[in-house]
C-alpha cells in the first residue's frame, strides 16, 4: 500500500503517482480476500519532515485481520512503540537506517529483530544494483548486497526490497537484483516492483529464494484479486494459502490474470447451489 | 465489568490488534495496566511483540508481575498469552542472554536451530497440527494457516503441548497448563482462522 499524500495511489517508477483511495476501505478488503500480509508505506512523510500518520495508521488497522508492516517518516523508538501499539507487527524503515544505523540495533533489543524490516530501493548503475535514498532519489554509493548484509548484522529481521527500475513497469520482477540479495543475507527477503501478470509472481517463486513476492498497483482495482492470482499460482502447482470463503477452483484465467467466462452449464448449476454465510 | 476481556499494556504488544479482533467478535474489552481492570476482567490476555527481557523488564516495572499471578495462579482466572505472551509463560529465554520468565508453564525459550531452520526468523503463514482441540481449536479444520513471526520458540514438556508446527524442525504452536494457554502464532492476525480461535476459547469460558 503506497501511500502519498493520506490516499493509496499506484506508484510508476518512483515518480508518477495515480489515486487509489482511502487506506481503511482498501485494506478492508483485501484483508477480507485473504492477502497474506498488508505493507503500508507513507511515502510523503520524510520527504514533508513528519512523523507517521498515527490517526491513519488506527484507522487503517480497524479491520486489518492480516499481518501489517507500517514503515514511512518512523524517526525513533517512540515512533515505533505507537506503531506497535496501534496495530503493527513490523515496522519498516529506509532513510532512518541509512542515516543511524545504530537504531536497528536499539529497536531490536526491544521489539526483538523479527519487528524490525528494513525497506531498501535499489537502481541498476553499470553492472551492479546501487541503493537509493530519499524516495529512490539520491544514490547513496553502496551496492546493494553490501548494505543487506550490514543491516542483517545490526539485527534487521527481514529486507523488503524494491526496484526502482521494475516499479510500475508491469514487466516482471528483476530476478538478478532479487539473488543479488537473498544471496548476500539469512533473514528472509520480500521482493517488490514490476508485476504486471501472474506468472511474474510464480516465475519469481520458482526461480529466486526470495521468501515472500509484493506487489502493490496489481492488487487494485480488480474484485477478488489476491483470491484469483492465487488461484493462478496454485493452478501451477506453486503451494499458497488458500482459504478464503470466495473460491476460483477450477477457473480459467487469461494472461494477464482476467477470469474466463464459465460455460453456461456450469453457470445454471450455480443457480440451485446453496451458498450458506459463514458464521464465527 | 463482570464480563470484561482484559489486554494487557506493557509497552511491546500490538494491543490495538487484539482489541480491534475482540471488538469485531462483540466482547467487551479493555486495554489496560490497572490492578484493578486486571483484577475485575473474567480474561486475561497477554499479547506480545518484543524481545523476552524487554517484556519482563516492563511487566516488573509496572508492578504486574504479582496482579498477573494472583490472576492467572491464584484465582485462575481463563489466560491466553500471544506470541511473546506465550513465551513469557515459560521459566527463562535465551533471547540476549538468560533471563527469567514468569513461569507458568515448565519449559524454556530457544532458539531456532541454524542449521536445521531455512531462514531465521520464521515468517509467514504455517499450517499446525493439533493434538488436543478445547478449548483453542474448538471448530480446527485440518490444513488451516496461522500467522507466526519469531525467532525463539517455547520449547516445552509434551504434556503441555496442544499444537505443534513445522519449520525446519517441530515445535510447539499452542501450549495449555490448567487455565493458562499460550500460542505462538498471531489469532489477531490470522483472518477468519484466527478470529475462530478466539471465539472457540472464549465460548468454552462462557463469554
Amino acid at each position: 500500500m503506497t501511500v502519498k499524500d493520506n490516499i493509496v495511489v499506484q506508484s510508476i517508477g518512483f515518480k508518477q503517482y495515480l489515486p487509489v483511495g482511502r487506506l481503511a476501505v482498501a485494506i478492508e478488503f483485501l484483508s477480507q480476500w485473504g492477502i497474506d500480509e498488508i505493507a503500508i508505506l507513507d511515502i510523503s512523510a520524510t520527504a514533508e519532515k513528519r512523523g507517521p500518520n498515527f490517526k491513519l495508521i488506527a484507522q487503517a488497522a480497524k479491520k486489518c485481520f492480516t499481518p501489517l508492516a507500517v514503515g514511512g517518516g518512523i524517526r525513533d523508538i517512540a515512533d515505533m512503540r505507537k506503531l506497535n501499539q496501534l496495530g503493527a507487527e513490523k515496522i519498516i524503515i529506509n532513510n532512518l537506517a541509512l542515516s543511524q544505523g545504530e537504531i536497528i540495533k536499539k529497536a531490536a533489543e526491544i521489539f526483538g529483530s523479527q519487528f524490525i524490516v528494513v525497506s531498501i530501493d535499489a537502481k541498476k548503475v553499470g553492472g551492479t544494483y546501487e541503493v537509493f535514498s530519499d524516495g529512490g532519489q539520491k544514490p547513496i554509493g553502496l551496492e546493494v548486497g553490501v548494505f543487506a548484509r550490514k543491516v542483517e548484522q545490526l539485527g534487521a529481521g527481514e529486507i523488503f526490497l524494491n526496484s526502482i527500475d521494475q516499479d510500475g513497469s508491469k514487466k516482471g520482477f528483476d530476478l538478478r537484483l532479487i539473488d543479488a540479495v537473498v544471496s548476500k543475507v539469512t533473514v528472509p527477503v520480500i521482493a517488490c516492483g514490476g508485476a504486471g501478470e501472474p506468472d511474474h509472481f510464480r516465475e519469481a517463486i520458482i526461480k529466486t529464494k526470495a521468501s515472500a513476492i509484493a506487489a502493490g498497483n496489481f492488487f487494485h482495482f480488480t474484485e477478488h484479486s489476491p483470491i484469483v492470482l492465487k488461484s493462478f499460482l496454485k493452478s501451477t502447482r506453486v503451494p499458497v494459502r488458500l482459504e478464503t470463503y470466495a473460491q476460483y477452483n477450477d477457473a480459467t484465467f487469461d494472461r494477464s490474470g482476467r477470469l474466463q467466462k464459465r460455460p453456461e452449464q456450469y453457470l445454471n448449476t450455480l443457480r440451485f447451489t446453496y451458498l450458506p454465510e459463514e458464521i464465527i | 465489568m463482570k464480563n470484561t476481556i482484559v489486554i494487557i499494556d506493557y509497552g511491546v504488544g500490538n494491543v490495538r490488534s487484539v482489541k480491534n479482533a475482540l471488538s469485531s467478535l462483540g466482547y467487551t474489552t479493555v486495554i489496560s495496566q490497572e490492578k484493578r481492570d486486571i483484577q475485575g476482567a473474567a480474561c486475561v490476555v497477554l499479547p506480545g511483540v518484543g524481545a523476552f527481557a524487554e517484556g519482563m523488564k516492563n511487566l516488573k516495572a509496572l508492578g504486574l508481575l504479582p496482579i498477573l499471578h494472583d490472576a492467572a495462579i491464584k484465582n485462575k482466572k481463563p489466560f491466553l498469552g500471544i506470541c511473546l505472551g506465550m513465551q513469557l509463560l515459560a521459566e527463562s529465554s535465551e533471547e540476549g542472554g538468560v533471563h527469567a520468565g514468569l513461569g507458568y508453564i515448565p519449559g524454556h525459550v530457544v532458539r531456532f536451530p541454524e542449521k536445521k531452520t531455512p531462514r531465521i526468523p520464521h515468517v509467514g503463514w504455517n499450517t499446525v497440527s493439533v493434538s488436543k482441540t478445547y478449548p483453542l481449536f474448538g471448530d480446527f479444520e485440518a490444513g488451516a494457516h496461522y500467522y507466526f513471526d519469531h525467532s525463539f520458540y517455547f520449547n516445552a514438556p509434551k504434556k503441555h503441548v496442544l499444537a505443534t508446527c513445522e519449520y525446519g524442525i517441530q515445535f510447539p504452536a499452542a501450549v495449555g497448563f490448567g487455565n493458562i494457554y499460550g500460542v505462538q502464532f498471531h489469532p489477531e492476525k490470522s483472518q477468519a482462522n484466527g478470529l475462530k480461535l478466539f471465539r472457540s476459547f472464549f465460548k468454552s469460558h462462557n463469554l
